[in-house]
């Protein structure tokens, strides 16, 4: 019988697991890698930009607040580079949070299996088309369409209008797909209870399952922001080269990583201010990326409603 | 016909999912103002029936049906026919209780902002978790997250929400199954009160609680091939449960089956 099966002494004592210990370990390293990463990465950026701040051509008061960075005559205002920045991706999350939000409910709530099936991987073929065939398609099919649109005087070649744009292309099979996961993962039996009680498909998705996918969503759009923030190719080839600052979203303007990627591209000498402006750049996008990130947790925490 | 006119009906319906039947040639009458038990064995398609009469079943996929689910003259697959506005008349409360992530309030609310409802909001959330026997434990945490309360009081907070939008059927799948024997009695004691003002169908695996609150039993039971589900046995719950005519009935309602 079964029993005689087993070793005839009952023993409780704690037993030792190398194998749960090794593993453990293992999970605990990478956790620390990434990390580490993150860290050494913030130890640099704070050296470089702690020599770009200590130069006596620069001070902080003028980086946070002039809008003039012209390093050749010794103007180090960050507002130029970061309202490109602030245009370009506001631009992009317009087009990209409500097509991608709208694409993930359509996915999730109204597409018929077989549509689905066909539409997903469609649309993650499009998030993996290099940036710079997107840098190109905004130069050469998005600014000439502006440009018929609302006039050639209007419109220049480079602008941040089309950068945008085509960024918000971009950026929405990311939020559409991530948004979608979202969404799928509330439990049928919420979507059940709300169509019981008369709710149509629309009131569903928006009242019922938006909210309740809420985290996740939040989630997406905040890395859709970063992407946006970070994104270098596009609007280094469509957005201008030349720090100005303008409001308008027809003329050039360069954001701070196309900068960066502008400046870096040319024989740059180590430990000039120019180079060292580099970091402090970096920093601020660093710095602006984490606060997001930050706020977005806060919001989150506030708003979004559990399921179990 | 055993009821003379019935408020909802279901003639002849026959019911496939994909390529698999799940309900055979079923007919089952419910009474106005009665409650009606579906019984039988697990996985003969008492829920699948239930789902039939609100149109529950359109939200899976690859459902057919055949046959007429009638509610006073209408018959609800119908190609004019509104699934909304049945659900809107014909609600229901589901095995595993299911409020919103939101509010207490909210959860009543919602469905009756829906179904316009425009009179005084506090006055009629009031009302249906009075009805629905909840009011006392709840009424000093209206704004807290409904999924802090306990099974028992979600499932009453689900059947309040149900009366809030004014339906004319409520349709209950198992409603007490993940309750203990006093929340359950509770919710009983709520069937018998609620029977006043709507039309119950509930599906029951308890034998005794079919014969404590229902008028009228139809029993289910796999067809011999065993592929579908089908009604071997529909009458007034007394007769049933005292001198049933089926011999599968018999041996289901005392135990002896399977
Ligand atoms: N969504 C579905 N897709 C495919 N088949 C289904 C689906 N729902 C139910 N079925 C099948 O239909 C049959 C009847 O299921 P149903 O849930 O109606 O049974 P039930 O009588 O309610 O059982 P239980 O008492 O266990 O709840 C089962 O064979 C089940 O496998
Ligand atoms: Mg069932």
């Amino acid at each position: 019988m079964g029993v005689d099966n087993f070793p005839p002494m009952l023993v409780l004592r704690r037993r030792s697991r190398p194998g749960e210990w090794l593993i453990q370990g293992f999970l605990l390293l990478c956790a620390l890698l990434s990390i580490l990463t993150t860290l050494g990465i913030v130890v640099v950026l704070g050296r470089e930009s702690w020599l770009f701040f200590g130069d006596e051509a620069v001070t902080l008061s003028e980086f946070l607040t002039s809008t003039t960075w012209q390093p050749a005559i010794g103007h180090f205002g960050v507002w130029p580079l970061l309202n490109a920045t602030l245009m370009t991706t506001t631009i992009a999350m317009l087009v990209a949070i409500p097509l991608g939000l709208g694409v993930a409910i359509y996915l999730s709530e109204y597409a018929a299996p077989h549509v689905h099936d066909f539409l997903k991987p469609t649309l993650e073929v499009l998030a993996g088309i290099p940036t710079v065939v997107y840098g190109y398609f905004a130069l050469t099919f998005m600014t000439p369409l502006l440009q018929n649109l609302f006039g050639r005087e209007t419109v220049e070649i480079y602008n941040t209008a089309s950068a945008g744009l085509v960024m918000g292309i971009m950026i929405l099979p990311l939020i559409a797909s991530l948004s979608e996961d979202a969404l799928r993962a509330v439990p049928r039996s919420l979507r059940e209870a709300a169509y019981a009680l008369g709710a149509t498909p629309l009131e569903t998705s928006t009242q019922v399952v938006l909210p309740a996918a809420l985290s996740g969503i939040s989630a997406a759009i905040i890395l859709g922001i970063s992407r946006a923030i970070g994104e270098t190719m596009i609007v280094s080839i469509a957005a201008g080269a030349g720090p100005s600052f303008t409001l308008n979203p027809f003329e050039a303007a360069e954001t701070m990583t196309g900068h960066i990627a502008r400046i870096s591209g040319g024989d740059l000498s180590y430990n000039t201010i120019d180079y060292n402006s580099i970091f402090a750049l970096g920093m601020t996008l660093f710095i602006f990326t984490f606060s997001l990130n930050l706020i977005s947790r806060i919001i989150v925490e506030r708003f979004r409603e559990v399921y179990e | 016909m055993l009821i003379e006119n019935p408020l909802m009906e279901a003639r002849q319906v026959t019911l496939y999912y994909g390529a698999s039947e799940a309900l055979r040639d079923v007919t089952l009458q419910a009474a106005p103002h009665q409650i009606t038990a579906l019984i039988g064995p697990s996985g003969c398609g008492k829920s699948t029936m239930l789902r039939c009469f609100n149109r529950m079943n359109d939200l899976i996929p690859h459902v057919r049906l055949s046959g007429q689910i009638l509610y006073r003259t209408h018959d609800l697959y119908h190609p004019d026919i509104d699934p909304v506005e049945v659900r809107r008349k014909i609600g229901m409360v589901f095995q595993k209780p299911n409020p919103f992530p939101k509010s207490i309030y909210e959860n009543v609310a919602w469905g009756a902002r829906l179904n316009g409802y425009r009179g005084n909001m506090d006055e009629l959330v009031e009302r249906c978790l009075r009805q629905a026997a909840l009011w006392d434990e709840v009424q000093d945490q209206l704004r807290k997250s409904a999924l802090a309360l306990s099974g028992g009081q979600q499932q009453r907070l689900c059947i309040a929400r149900t009366i809030a939008t004014e339906p004319e059927v409520i349709l209950m799948d198992e409603p007490c199954s993940a309750l203990d024997p006093i929340a359950t009695l509770r919710i009983e004691d709520l069937m018998r009160e609620l029977k006043e003002r709507y039309t119950i169908i509930i599906v029951t695996h308890n034998m005794q609680q079919a014969a404590r609150v229902s008028d009228y039993t139809a029993m289910m039971m796999l067809t011999d091939d065993r592929a579908a589900g089908t009604i071997i046995e529909f009458g007034e719950t007394q007769r049933l449960f005292t001198t049933p005519s089926d011999r599968r009935t018999e041996d289901y309602i005392t135990g002896r089956f399977g």
